[in-house]
């Protein structure tokens, strides 16, 4: 399958959302709203659950199934009340010392003169800034769109997984063919040369990994779904073995890592 | 105008020494351009300073000790023609990559120092981008020096795609480190400084500051006026602007640059 096969897929409307996985995985589901500075931006939902018995903190970025779902979550671009909202129930994970479980979905951040007025730019940044020592462990699935800063406000986390025909990417296809190429029409060629398919990114070392999706993932949401719960299974077991000094080390490393460079010799 | 102009064009003098100001539009000496730190004598204008002239700007003269000055980035996606790109702005730029960082004194006081340069390819933020503000911010970390850093960035290095990205987090996870030991960090945005930089450490300081006009945002104004279908107004993600609107310390004019520095090191303890 082509990388643009794969944005279509990524946007296709009938695609499970971030709450359908919720909704499944998840029990007693109790969404929280509102970031107490300024809204609550419904691109970004967040709240309570139990996983397997044990209280979970969820976090998602989501678009809507229809028109009228996208409008009220601005087509899941959030605004920066969306990642202070994110950031208020990451903090408050720390304090109840719960697990964070982030689901993403987003073409990326909100672009328009409010988020600016606001500020977007810092809203993100403390997303990333916190995450860094943020003393519970930290999971994050990107089922559809992983669009630029705007994911990865929620995916700078312990381990990273994509559903098969997820994308994750610096810029969207089009944006980045107009940047590159001058022209934004140019965007199927861009995506395969972007590097932005689950394949790609978890031969990269970016991801941990790969959720199948069997064809029609909508034929199989059985099976998807028993995959991430193994995943998130595995994950809880695993970091709850390890003292948070090391859980927090190991995060450090692991985006410490990215992009290793070359040092031209001294002359 | 026109005549002051030809006045100002002596036949004698060859072209390269002169710089049209981008505000009034009158032709400067280079020279005296740079006498004035960038700044148009005529119309007071600034025009955007590089790494080395934005050192030359604060640190004590002589005490400036580049680290980390070999790092170059790699191509990660095998995209094509970037090695060749890069070894063509090097050339131009006299630059390995689009930053410099290392230390120096301010008014006396040790601090490390990094200063992005929008000469090479924006300054837009790859993967020695990255590896530098991380390795800066450890350095700083384990010498107890506070960190001040001048951004100048389009954002990230596309041609670097995802790995780019994640240098958000790497240059981030860096600076919170470094303020978990109690250690000042000023950002100084300067123009100009979009995307992933804005939306990663540039607004991560203890102090943010900037200088008049600067453009900072997080989206291209462009993008924004696409959208929205209108122009916007002039001083939009202007310093003065983000300033109004709560994101940054203050608007520091470039002469009062240095002093101003040192009196922000002076007030966190510096020696």
């Amino acid at each position: 399958m082509s990388a643009w096969d794969r944005v279509l897929k990524a946007r296709d409307k009938n695609r499970p959302l971030p709450l359908d996985y919720i909704a499944a995985l998840m029990e007693e589901f109790t969404e929280l709203k509102g970031d107490r500075l300024y809204g609550d931006d419904q691109a970004v939902v967040s709240g309570l659950a139990f996983y397997k018995g044990r209280a979970v903190t969820v976090i998602a970025i989501t678009r809507g199934k229809d028109i009228e779902e996208n409008i009220i979550r601005n087509f899941g671009s959030p605004n920066p009340e969306g990642y202070r909202k994110a950031l208020r129930m990451m903090k408050a994970s720390e304090k109840f010392r719960r697990p964070v479980i982030m689901l993403i979905d987003t073409k990326g951040a909100g672009c328009a003169v409010e988020a600016e007025e606001r500020g977007q730019g810092e809203a993100i940044a403390r997303c990333l800034y916190e995450s860094a020592t943020l003393r519970v462990p930290m999971i994050s699935f990107i089922t559809g769109e992983g669009g630029s800063g705007g994911a990865l406000a929620l995916a700078s986390t312990d381990e990273v997984y994509m559903l098969e025909n997820a994308v994750y990417s610096i810029l969207s296809p089009e944006g980045f063919s107009s940047i590159l190429y001058k022209d934004s029409k140019r965007a199927k060629e861009a995506s395969e040369i972007m590097k932005i398919t689950s394949d790609d990114l978890l031969e990269l070392g970016i991801i941990e990994g790969v959720v199948k999706e069997y064809d029609d993932i909508n034929e199989n949401m059985d099976k998807v779904y028993g995959e991430m719960d193994r995943i998130l299974t595995d994950f809880m077991t695993r970091s709850e073995k390890l003292q948070i000094e090391e859980l927090l080390e190991k995060r450090y490393e692991r985006f410490r890592a990215f992009g290793k460079v070359l040092w031209q010799p001294e002359l | 105008m026109l005549t002051e102009d030809r006045a100002e064009l002596k036949p004698s003098v060859p072209e390269g020494m002169w710089h049209k100001c981008k505000g009034c539009e009158k032709l400067v000496l280079k020279e005296d351009l740079k006498r004035n730190s960038l700044i148009c004598p005529k119309c007071g204008t600034y025009e955007r300073m590089g790494s080395w002239e934005r050192i030359e700007l604060i640190a004590d003269k002589g005490t400036f000790r580049e680290i980390n000055g070999n790092i170059v980035g790699r191509n990660p996606l095998d995209f094509p023609g970037y090695e060749t790109k890069i070894e063509k702005v090097q050339q131009v730029s006299g630059l390995n990559e689009g930053v410099i960082t290392g230390y120096a004194d301010i008014g006396g006081i040790r601090t490390a120092v990094g200063a992005m340069d929008s000469n090479f390819i924006m300054g837009s933020m790859g993967s020695a981008i990255g590896e530098k503000i991380a390795s800066l911010a450890e350095f700083a970390e384990f010498y107890n020096l506070p960190l001040i850093i001048f951004s100048a960035s389009g954002g990230a290095r596309m041609q670097e795609g995802i790995v780019s990205l994640m240098q958000m987090s790497k240059a981030s996870f860096a600076i919170k480190k470094h303020s978990d030991k109690g250690l000042l960090f000023i950002s100084v945005p300067t123009d100009p400084t979009t995307g992933g930089v804005t939306a990663s450490f540039a607004m991560l300081g203890d102090i943010i500051i900037s200088e008049p006009k600067a453009l900072i945002g997080f989206a291209g104004r462009r993008v924004i006026e696409g959208t929205i279908r209108k122009k916007l107004p002039e001083d939009f993600q202007s310093a003065e602007f983000l300033m109004q609107h709560g994101f940054l310390d203050a608007v520091v004019k470039r002469k009062e640059m240095k002093s101003y520095l040192h009196k922000l090191l002076l007030l966190h303890g510096g020696k």
